[in-house]
């Protein structure tokens, strides 16, 4: 069982809802980053591995990834990013890239060299169900999971397909759109997630848009965990590198803080 | 395997699944995967709708224009060396290039779906022009995404867009031009697809555009084979078209692949030179890649990077080649060549001066391989070249050009 199916088991029997915290790899120093952010709290860290054409991404997730490309991030600096984590952290990580510079590095080859550098599952955001076959064999050979994503719009044949070959867990994506942080929720977010938990046997993860800690409290009842993107990678860019684990640390702690004061949201509708 | 065992037989790809043998299919964010079935179940059912079909075929005899003019260009036939050349001339549909066949087809298509707001993307501006001429035709919201360095080149077509009520939402990330436009429209497609039809402008994207796109451009070469044969009694030995994505290209061929006796060439843009960046030559410079969508030949670095490209023509400035054409590629159905930014420069001036036609820069692309290597086709054989667009949209950009030099 690799480290993100254990913490979904942990969380489960906990009764607790995870953070998943997602950084941009190679915008700014993301291995003191990752560290920082599960000092923070953070359960489980998400490697986005930068593209040249994030068509899934809201502005601040893509201009995170021209940045890591100009600094000359590449596949390989993702490995060794992981590779370093390793050397003093056990906490899980989910590469999460676009099909494309997979394909271009080889599926075998992006498997053996994930699973070498500590990498436990791989979510690549244009890879729908009906193409897992590409990818999946060769990843669990060497012990990673294939995540997949469901969102509002899968009906249900496609809900039952993900939940089939989505291997650690399922990512749900809270509403129709890019990533990016909003102030309110999709007012059906609640009901539709109750609505898909009770058809899927997975984990269900939540992300996009979600950035505040009322976000947190309105889904920790109703998901196993949280993804939180945007205002990471957004903290992480709005100022030095020195202070870019801090800042991305904070973002994480007021998410959990319970004691934050609490934005308005408009009532589910 | 033998030519005919290996020859597409018309309607036989892409597969269920949306492949033309490795390439093809649909990979996109999970979001868009009930539109895409919206839309290809819309699409079966209307491809045997005679009501649809009858409503299409008005639309293209009264409004756009079909069919297009068949005309014999004998005295830049003469400068290429001798044979019968034909143009088919979709610069004089309206809106001024094959552009308008799809884009009234995808329009009609979502006014059946019940989807009020269309979104495009645009790189010459041609497919800009025709999906807001056909909006506004049909009464449907227009939004079109244009990379800023194409809104620059192509200042006249922004303003035509805006004259016809649409929309122009200038794209500044990557390379500014077609790619990043395709890249917004559908992010914007990824948050409003309830409401929205994407109406690509290529044989691009995932399934079934390649297929949808394809079927509406087919009627190009259904009529040119009509016409050829009233004119001269035969099917043509050699068929001419530029590829960007590759619209007008398996507009004009695809109904003539039936014929194993038609010799099918495909013009990239050469641009100026080899150099990755400085070129949109999938095949010469591309990798198996995946991009907007499909899988083909995609021109990026040694790590998957989407490289940007270069050249003359905004329409033809994009990094990735429709599937079908990269799988007619592989069997060797179709030949692939380059035109360099000078030599489509040079046939641009020529046909202008010869036959009294100013063409696209996209379309000059195709002139310009028939230039360099007309002379040795032959004299008796008879060619067909996809005049594509006609050049007015261009006119400005080169005199520009000329100034500086």
């Amino acid at each position: 069982m690799n480290r993100v199916r254990k913490l979904f088991t942990r969380l489960r029997a906990g009764h607790r809802c995870g953070l998943i915290a997602y950084v941009t790899c190679g915008d700014g120093p993301t291995v003191e980053i990752v560290h920082a952010l599960e000092d923070a709290g953070a359960d489980a860290i998400e490697l986005g591995v930068p593209f040249s054409d994030p068509i899934a991404d809201g502005p601040v997730i893509q201009m995170a990834a021209q940045r890591a490309l100009k600094n000359g991030t590449n596949i390989g600096d993702v490995f060794a990013i992981a590779d370093e984590v390793r050397t003093r952290s056990d906490i899980p990580l989910i590469a999460f890239s676009y099909l494309n510079p997979v394909l271009r590095y080889g599926v075998d080859r992006f498997a053996d060299d994930a699973a070498t550098a500590g990498i436990d599952s791989v979510l690549l955001t244009d890879l729908p169900t009906e193409a897992a076959a590409e990818v999946r064999p060769s990843f669990r050979k060497r012990g990673l999971g294939s995540i997949f994503l469901l969102a509002p719009t899968s009906s249900d044949a496609r809900i039952a397909a993900v939940n089939r070959v989505s291997d650690d867990f399922i990512y749900y994506v809270s509403t129709t759109g890019v990533t990016g942080t909003r102030n309110e929720l999709d007012p059906t977010l609640l009901t539709r997630l109750d609505e898909v938990r009770a058809r899927v046997t997975k984990p269900l993860a939540v992300g996009f848009g979600i950035s505040q800690h009322v976000h947190y409290e309105l889904l920790r009842d109703h998901c196993d965990a949280i993804v939180v993107g945007s205002a990471i990678v957004r903290a992480v860019a709005s100022g030095d590198a020195a202070g870019a684990p801090g800042r991305a640390a904070a973002v994480v702690k007021t998410i959990l803080d319970r004691d934050a004061p609490a934005p308005l949201l408009s009532p589910a509708t | 395997m033998t030519r005919s065992e290996t020859r597409p037989r018309a309607g036989s790809l892409p597969d269920r699944r949306g492949y033309f043998g490795e390439f093809g299919g649909r990979y996109v964010p999970e979001t868009l995967m009930a539109a895409l079935d919206e839309f290809e179940a819309a699409y079966r059912n209307l491809r045997r709708d005679r009501a649809f079909q009858s409503e299409l075929d008005d639309v293209l005899r009264d409004f756009v224009g079909r069919p297009t003019a068949l005309t014999e260009a004998k005295r830049f036939a003469e400068a290429c060396g001798g044979m019968r050349l034909f143009l088919k001339r979709e610069d004089l549909n309206h809106t001024g290039a094959h552009k308008i066949n799809n884009a009234i087809g995808q329009a009609l298509i979502a006014k059946r779906m019940g989807k009020q707001r269309i979104i495009a993307e645009t790189g010459a501006g041609q497919h800009g022009v025709a999906t807001a001429t056909a909006c506004a035709l049909l009464g449907l919201d227009c939004v079109v995404y244009m990379g800023e360095v194409d809104m620059a080149r192509q200042e006249l077509n922004v303003f035509r867009m805006r004259l016809l009520g649409a929309e122009v939402v200038p794209v500044s990330s990557g390379s500014r031009t077609l790619k990043d436009a395709i890249n917004e429209a559908i992010r914007d497609w990824v948050t409003n697809v309830r409401t929205t039809h994407y109406i690509i402008g290529s044989v691009l994207g995932p399934h079934p555009y390649p297929l949808v796109v394809r079927d509406f451009q087919s009627v190009i070469g259904r009529e040119a084979l009509g016409q050829l044969k009233k004119r001269t009694g035969a099917v043509p030995d050699v068929a001419v078209a530029c590829v960007g994505g590759g619209s007008n290209a398996i507009g004009l061929f695809y109904e003539m692949l039936q014929h194993d006796s038609i010799r099918f060439i495909g013009v990239e843009a050469g641009g100026r030179g080899p150099a990755l960046g400085q070129h949109a030559a999938r095949f010469s410079g591309g990798a198996l890649g995946v991009l907007h969508g499909t899988r083909s030949m995609v021109l990026q670095d040694e790590f998957g990077q989407i490289a940007e490209t270069h050249s003359i023509s905004a329409g033809l400035d994009y990094p990735s080649i429709g599937p079908e054409h990269a799988y007619l590629q592989q069997i060797g159905r179709i030949e692939y060549y380059d035109c360099s930014d000078d030599l489509a420069l040079e046939a641009f001036h020529k046909l202008s001066e010869l036959e009294g036609i100013i063409p696209a820069l996209e379309s000059s692309h195709a002139l310009g391989w028939l230039l360099r290597n007309g002379a040795s086709i032959g004299r008796e054989k008879i060619v067909v070249v996809n005049l594509s667009g006609r050049g007015d949209k261009d006119v400005p950009q080169i005199a520009a050009l000329e100034m500086t030099r």
